[in-house]
């Protein structure tokens, strides 16, 4: 299972650009942070998840 | 009463901070990007807090609808924001000192900008320009701090406002969900409180605590 913002997924072996295809999530507005380490946007399409990964998508909002 | 001299002033922030704290943060330099609701707030409670060196950095003009949240005067409509702060900012703390650059940060420029600082303040309005910072900043100057902000517009109650750890050198500060864009308007006392936890976030990890 990997763990994204808290929540199981049974999705290991997929990348996390596919994931990422299944969200709402846009794109220019995420940073995701993989086992403590941010991931580079160029790597979203090689980096595989893996089981027991912990995920954060942090995906900002406008204001300040 | 003349302004005091920087050894008065040093030793009213040993009487009120401590001479630890006063000294880790006379010698640290910390980089605000944006200089708006939240940057403005940010770099005024860090001067006053007596950090060494500030890195203002804004493209912007002071307009009339700054007002209403960003600490510049109606006198200073039209200026750069990074001359009137600076003003500001010498009027409260003349001994600090501050380097601006009035330009846009781009995935170009932000390396060579932020190059000298301990810590990096987020204080952007625009999400895609705090994304790219965000990810720019962890990809290429992972040794340094990173205090960003997400979600403080509108009327939700102050305490949904929280700082937290999102890898050992990211901090965020926000409610992570309002969303400027979604017709809510920004009201100064809930962006100070943003500005606040990110000011603080700051202050703590010069003072040695890495704890959100």
């Amino acid at each position: 299972m990997v763990k994204i913002n808290g929540t199981e997924y049974d999705i290991a072996g997929k990348t996390l650009a596919e994931y990422l295809e299944t969200t709402s999530y846009d794109p220019k507005r995420i940073a995701v942070e993989r086992n403590g380490e941010i991931v580079p946007k160029a790597e979203y399409g090689k980096t595989v998840l893996n089981d027991e990964d912990t995920v954060e998508v942090v995906s900002f909002v406008g204001g300040g | 009463m003349g302004i005091p001299s920087k050894e008065e002033m040093q030793q009213a922030l040993i009487k009120r901070q401590g001479k630890d704290l006063q000294e880790k943060l006379e010698n640290s330099t910390v980089a605000v990007c944006g200089l708006g609701g939240l940057g403005s707030n940010i770099s005024i409670a860090l001067s006053r807090a007596g950090i060494g060196k500030l890195i203002l950095i804004d493209y912007d003009r002071v307009a009339i609808t700054n007002l209403h949240r960003q600490q510049y005067k109606a006198s200073q409509i039209g200026m750069y924001k990074t001359e009137a702060l600076a003003e500001n900012l010498k009027e409260i703390a003349p001994y600090v000192e501050l380097k601006t650059h009035t330009v846009k940060i781009t995935d170009d420029n932000f390396e060579e900008l932020l190059s000298e600082a301990d810590v990096i303040c987020e204080a952007f309005d625009n999400a895609e320009a705090k994304a790219m910072l965000v990810n720019g900043v962890l990809e290429k100057l992972n040794t340094k701090y990173l205090v960003a902000a997400s979600g403080m517009a509108g009327l939700d109650s102050a305490n949904t406002i929280s700082t937290k750890r999102i890898t050992k050198n990211f901090y965020l500060c926000g409610d992570g969900v309002s969303d400027v864009a979604n017709n809510i308007s920004l009201v100064a006392p809930r962006v100070m409180i943003c500005a606040a936890h990110e000011a603080l976030m700051v202050i703590r990890l010069l003072s040695g605590n890495q704890e959100p």
